[in-house]
């Protein structure tokens, strides 16, 4: 396979935002191109990742339209929906594309408007990605299935609720140094769990998890530009290889799993990505996990390898995933406080990465960050991709 | 100019002993510290300092809102409205929020608004929480009639308290049909949802004794949500 770099990584600001979807893929798909500095070289293919727009926005055939909206004629386009991993899955046709030679130049772009429907029914859409006959008519939603997995993980690893709280403090001091983030407003193991006013500060979702756990409702839009080596060598600039991609399926339902605290598909896609990247857990420097619960980013630390089985809240009480620690976990806050705009989810993960890598996060830097590692977890761990990124020299 | 005053006397509704709210001071989820308490009719030209540019913000109804509050907190101050009274939320000085009703009668309350400038720290569930604990605790009545204007309110009074509804009574927001908080469903309602410490400290009511407008950056971040053309 031929080698493939990002050469450029732009978004929007998540949040709730007025913009249509459209404007919000092409203003982070311009941001993308304009970091890349492409000049004259044009983009041969497009995929958008999006998982909600046929049903909330009442758009199809996003690529066709990005491709329209950018005048990037005629650029080959494409659409992918994959649930909340729809965004690594593009990225990973993007990939595809530029390894096997069929272009050198591919634009990713995930897109979501979510606040454009009432809270209900967004969350009813994110709960259309569950089983249907065994899971969606029974009312299961995902922080339902999150809160019970919550349940299960801790009585069996010994995780507190503080441990939880701790994620969530964690990724909003993050999300407050990083002006794309939703949600920039710090909290305190006071004010969301040890003081009287916290059962109002931080009320219950789905016990036990409470609001502060539970990622925000998100509108964004975040690019990333792949290139070929021939076309990273002409323009120049800091080289961020795509070291290895990895990507494993589950079961549809989660009670059908041998063991629902077992995230088998993150597991798997994790080994594969490290194996095609020839690199181990223990190098990566700095990780994006697919936190859109706080529970997740502790079952997601333990399961793509950086911790052993039950022991990453340990980890995560001695400090090692602070900012400063010795594997910083979700600098750019995360789904947690960046926010969740579903399709653009897995896109705006590698553009913090490869902004990381490049040495371009100011305030939330991690110092010295060469390995990188993205876990995009789709469904409720049915169909994961993992994703390790590299800076060359 | 006497029989002015004679006839303002005359205009000005007659009013019933109201106690005065007892502040209390809650820390929110950013580890900060909210004073609640009662404001004068003096300070009401500062409360309306922040309300105007919000007469034109569309999002959650702020404009509504605002419009209405901007009316009743005028007549507070000018003496139009009837057994009215303020609260507003106070961080470090600076207004997080606000909220307003009156009492109908003395066993009925009346909810106005609750309009909250510091979004995201529940904020405006605190003040309304301030408001019935006022009501039905201090004031000693037995229901307080709400309605909600936007759809957060009806999530957040309605579904969460949750509240009854009493549609034969039309409430004075419009006419609308009212719901209504029973001292049974407050104090029901009360460990989950009202919160705080009394007395507060000598220094945070001196912090919150003079009310400061937050910088218009925030007021537009938080209520209006930040324009993306900014980015």
């Amino acid at each position: 396979m031929n080698p493939v770099y990002i050469a450029g990584a732009g978004m929007t600001r998540f949040g709730r935002s007025e913009w249509s979807l459209m404007q919000l893929a092409s203003v982070a798909s311009l941001a993308a191109l304009h970091h890349a500095n492409l000049g004259d070289i044009p983009v041969d293919g497009v995929v958008v990742a999006n998982m909600g727009a046929a049903r909330m926005n009442r758009q199809t055939a996003l690529g066709s339209a990005l491709v329209d909206q950018l005048a990037l004629y005629p650029a080959a386009a494409e659409s992918v929906e994959n649930g909340p991993a729809s965004g690594a899955s593009a990225f990973k046709v993007g990939v595809q594309a530029i390894a096997s030679g069929m272009a050198d130049v591919v634009l990713i772009t995930g897109v979501e408007r979510m606040r454009v429907v009432n809270g209900l029914e967004g969350t009813d859409f994110v709960s259309s990605l569950s089983h249907p006959e065994a899971e969606y008519i029974y009312g299961v939603t995902l922080p339902a299935l999150a809160g019970m997995f919550a349940r299960l993980f801790m009585d069996k690893f010994g995780v507190e609720r503080k441990h939880l709280a701790m994620v969530a403090i964690k990724n909003h001091a993050n999300a407050a140094k990083n002006p794309y983030a939703h949600i920039q407003q710090t909290v305190t193991m006071e004010g969301i769990l040890t003081l009287p006013e916290a059962a109002v500060n931080n009320p219950p979702i789905a016990e036990p998890l409470h609001m502060f756990d539970c990622c925000p409702v998100s509108d964004g839009g975040a690019s990333l530009v792949l290139v070929s080596e021939t076309v990273a060598a002409k323009i120049g600039g800091p080289k961020v290889r795509v070291a290895g991609i990895g990507q494993a399926t589950d079961t549809h339902t989660v009670h059908e799993r041998e063991d629902p605290t077992d995230l088998k598909s993150v597991r798997i896609a994790a080994g594969i990505a490290f194996d095609r990247a020839g690199l181990t857990p223990q190098d990566v420097d700095v990780a994006e996990l697919h936190d859109a619960f706080t529970i997740l980013e502790i079952a997601e630390s333990e399961a793509s390898g950086f911790f052993p089985r039950g022991e990453g809240h340990k980890a995560l009480e001695r400090g090692e995933t602070q900012l400063d620690g010795t594997l910083p976990i979700n600098p750019s806050g995360g789904l947690k406080a960046k926010g969740h705009p579903v399709g653009a989810t897995g896109v705006a993960q590698l553009v913090e990465l490869t902004w990381q890598l490049r040495g371009e996060c100011d305030a939330r830097q991690v110092k010295d960050a060469k390995v990188a590692y993205a876990c995009n977890f789709g469904g409720f761990g049915n169909n994961v991709v993992a994703s390790v990124l590299q800076r060359e020299a | 100019m006497g029989n002015i005053s004679e006839l303002e006397v005359r205009m000005r509704p007659s009013a019933m002993d109201m106690p005065v709210y007892p502040p209390k001071a809650i820390t929110l989820a950013s580890g900060e510290t909210m004073v609640v308490r009662q404001v004068a009719r003096d300070e009401v030209p500062i409360l309306l300092e922040v309300l105007y540019p919000l007469l034109w913000v569309e999002r959650d109804f702020y404009d509504i809102v605002a419009a209405r509050l901007f009316g009743e907190l005028l007549a507070y101050k000018r003496y139009r409205a009837k057994d009215e009274y303020v609260l507003v939320g106070l961080i470090d000085g600076v207004l997080a929020g606000m909220v307003n009703g009156r009492l109908v009668d003395e066993k009925t309350g009346m909810s106005y608004h609750t309009l909250t400038i510091r979004r995201g720290l529940r904020v405006g569930s605190h003040l309304f929480a301030a408001k019935m604990e006022y009501h039905i605790e201090h004031c000693r009545q037995d229901d307080v009639l709400i309605v909600a204007e936007s759809p957060i309110g009806f999530r957040r009074w309605m579904i969460e308290y949750p509240l009854e509804k009493r549609f034969e009574v039309q409430h004075e927001l419009g006419g609308v049909p009212s719901w209504v908080l029973p001292k049974d469903v407050y104090y029901a309602a009360k460990p989950r949802l009202v919160s705080g410490h009394r007395p507060v400290s000598d220094e945070l009511m001196k912090s919150a004794a003079t009310i400061v407008l937050p910088e218009e950056e925030i007021v537009v971040r938080q209520v209006a949500g930040e324009k993306e053309e900014q980015q």
